[in-house]
């Protein structure tokens, strides 16, 4: 235990995701002994990103308005959503540049353990803007772990009978690498989700 | 295969030893407290990630120290494996194959296989329904690695599920619970635990006739041990036919929807092979609770023999699949007819790890290199 202050910083990155107590020891540290320059213009992106940053009344997503810039953009495919389950699934997405649709950021998955049941998600949100009848087509791209595939399971039973195309995120291989390589799980998925080759 | 070398590091008793081994019988000689099982408890670590004598790691790490590090060399098919695990108390293993590091500690499971006998064993017949599920999901793994994922997706699915009873059972006291989600979590619970379930009772056909087989050489006598599986759904498997995995799914699924009511009471899954049992009988009684000290000793090294021939029958996508087999303070405690037949049974095996507290316990005809144990040293005798 330090003193006072020091140990409330310690405590308070110790809280950020991915910081152990170790690491959060190290930052605290480095700050104390920062240039108070550098450790001020810190402190301002932090405090505009808390004024600044709301998420999108639309999609969920972080926006510095109303509505973000994909929402805006009427270049995008109305028709489409994509369903993710965080903001920074979106910036993955986008860096493909393969897909024009719009999203829908739920804020998480389903969780029991964490208490993350289904009305903790934007849920309501995505249902109110499937019955406009502009989206044909939802895809969800939960993550392809256990809590995001029983996030997709619940929401395709949910959305079913609104009548939308419902699609899934294919698993499988990554790009790149050795199929020997690949585990078996992922093996596996990529089997379940095989193609139709073109040719 | 065998391994070549063994090295650790802060391991339980030991601050560095380093070990060579060769093929054949090496035996480890010491008084009580030196250090044998240890350093054989080591050996069933890099093969299987967990101890067999305790669940959590934080007891491996030697005293004071914050981590162990554990490191072998296989030979397996005429190529050599460097295994290195680093343990964490409270973290994840790290894990190097060959110098490199791997995406999951998991990836290095089935490297080297190991079939570990100690006096501990004697709970695999006497002791919980537990002990026998992991005898069943350990050997699943060895021979199939892609069971690690099945288990740990099936473990997880199930902790889900019961944090989400949990909260509706408190719920529904107050008359508002929510149970929207319980069917997606049904569903994985049920595809994962078919799949468990598929596997464990295969392995119990497969490896019956391996524990007749060892049970009557070790112990001379009639009565024929019986392995069946004890099912939370349908009492019938074992008698007719295997279940495939879909019909699994749908037992389960069925199951867990009979007793919705009482896992809401209960804040529990009651059903499923988290609660199943591989039930073992002697002649036409069961051996827990009947069978003699003597009958259950060699009925648990019956089970633990049948492991190593089935692993060995089955050499895995790397070849060789014979394990090296580690037989911790067995010889004190069988008589000289059960200790001359063990070491027939073992005479043959590629590589076997002896542990006995003085060397009037290991039959002398088992020549081979023997080690003094000695104050956390291990010295190879002249
Ligand atoms: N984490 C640890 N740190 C330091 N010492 C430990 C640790 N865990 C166990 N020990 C010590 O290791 C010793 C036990 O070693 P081990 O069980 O290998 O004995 P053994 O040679 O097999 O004896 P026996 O013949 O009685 O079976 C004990 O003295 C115990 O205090
Ligand atoms: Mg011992
Ligand atoms: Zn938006």
């Amino acid at each position: 235990m330090f003193e006072g202050v020091v140990q409330d910083l310690i405590d308070e990155l110790g809280r950020l995701p991915g910081i152990g107590p170790k690491s959060a020891q190290r930052i605290a540290f480095h700050l104390v002994q920062s240039d108070p320059v550098d450790v001020q213009r810190l402190i301002t992106a932090m405090q505009e990103v808390t004024r600044k940053v709301r998420f999108c009344e639309v999609c969920g997503n972080v926006s510095e308005e109303e509505r973000c810039r994909i929402c805006r953009d009427p270049r995008r495919d109305p028709s489409i959503l994509c369903v993710v389950e965080e903001p920074k699934d979106v910036v993955a997405i986008e860096k493909t540049r393969e897909f024009r649709g719009r999203y829908h950021v739920l804020g998480g998955a389903i969780s029991p353990i964490e208490g993350i049941g289904p009305d903790d998600l934007r849920i309501k949100e995505l249902v109110g803007r499937l019955s406009s009848d502009e989206v044909t087509e939802v895809i969800i791209a939960t993550d392809p772990n256990l809590e995001g595939e029983a996030t997709a399971t619940y929401l395709a039973r949910w959305l079913k009978p609104m009548g939308v195309r419902i699609t899934r995120l294919a698993s499988g291989l990554p790009v790149g690498g050795d199929l020997e390589y690949a585990d078996e799980l992922t093996l596996g998925r990529a089997f379940e989700g095989r193609r139709l080759l073109d040719v | 295969m065998h391994l070549t070398h063994l090295s650790l590091a802060d391991f339980r008793s030991y601050e560095a030893v380093e070990v060579p081994l060769t093929r054949g019988v090496s035996t480890f000689v010491g008084s009580n407290g030196q250090g044998k099982t240890n350093l054989v408890e080591a050996v069933g670590y890099l093969a299987h990630h967990s101890s067999h004598r305790v669940p959590t790691d934080a007891p491996l790490i030697r005293r004071g120290r914050e981590r162990a590090v554990v490191r072998g060399s296989v030979e397996r098919a005429g190529r050599t494996t460097l295994i290195e695990l680093q343990i964490v108390s409270g973290a994840a293993n790290r894990v190097r194959v060959n110098r490199s590091p791997t995406t999951r500690p998991r990836d290095a499971l089935g490297l080297l296989r190991t079939v570990l006998f100690a006096p501990e064993d004697l709970v695999l017949v006497r002791g919980e329904p537990e002990g026998r599920r992991r005898f069943l999901d350990d050997l699943l793994v060895s021979r199939a690695p892609r069971f690690a994922g099945i288990r740990s997706d099936y473990d997880r699915a199930l902790r889900q599920r019961n944090a989400l009873l949990r909260s509706a059972a408190a719920a529904q006291r107050s008359g508002r619970a929510d149970l929207r989600t319980l069917d997606v979590w049904d569903g994985h619970v049920a595809a994962s635990g078919a799949e468990l379930v598929a596997g464990r009772i295969h392995l119990i056909r497969k490896i019956s006739p391996h524990v007749l087989q060892a049970y009557a050489t070790l112990s001379a006598c009639d009565a024929e041990p019986r392995l069946s599986y004890r099912c939370t759904v349908g009492e019938a498997i074992g008698q007719d036919g295997t279940p495939s995995r879909q019909e699994l799914h749908e037992l389960l699924l069925q199951g867990l929807a009979a007793v919705r009511r009482q896992e809401l009471e209960r804040g529990l899954t009651l059903i499923g092979p988290h609660r199943d049992d591989l039930v073992i009988g002697l002649g036409d009684m069961p051996a827990k609770g009947f069978a003699s000290h003597g009958e259950c000793w060699s009925l648990a090294l019956a089970l633990r023999l049948a492991g190593y021939e089935l692993l060995r029958a089955d050499p895995g996508p790397d070849g060789d699949g014979e394990p090296v087999l580690i037989l911790d303070d067995v010889f004190a405690e069988l008589d000289t007819g059960r200790r001359a037949r063990l070491t027939e049974l073992i005479s043959q095996a590629d590589q076997v790890l002896i542990t006995a507290a003085v060397p009037q316990d290991v039959p002398s005809c088992l020549a081979g290199a023997s080690f003094t144990v000695d104050g956390g040293q291990v010295l190879r005798d002249a």
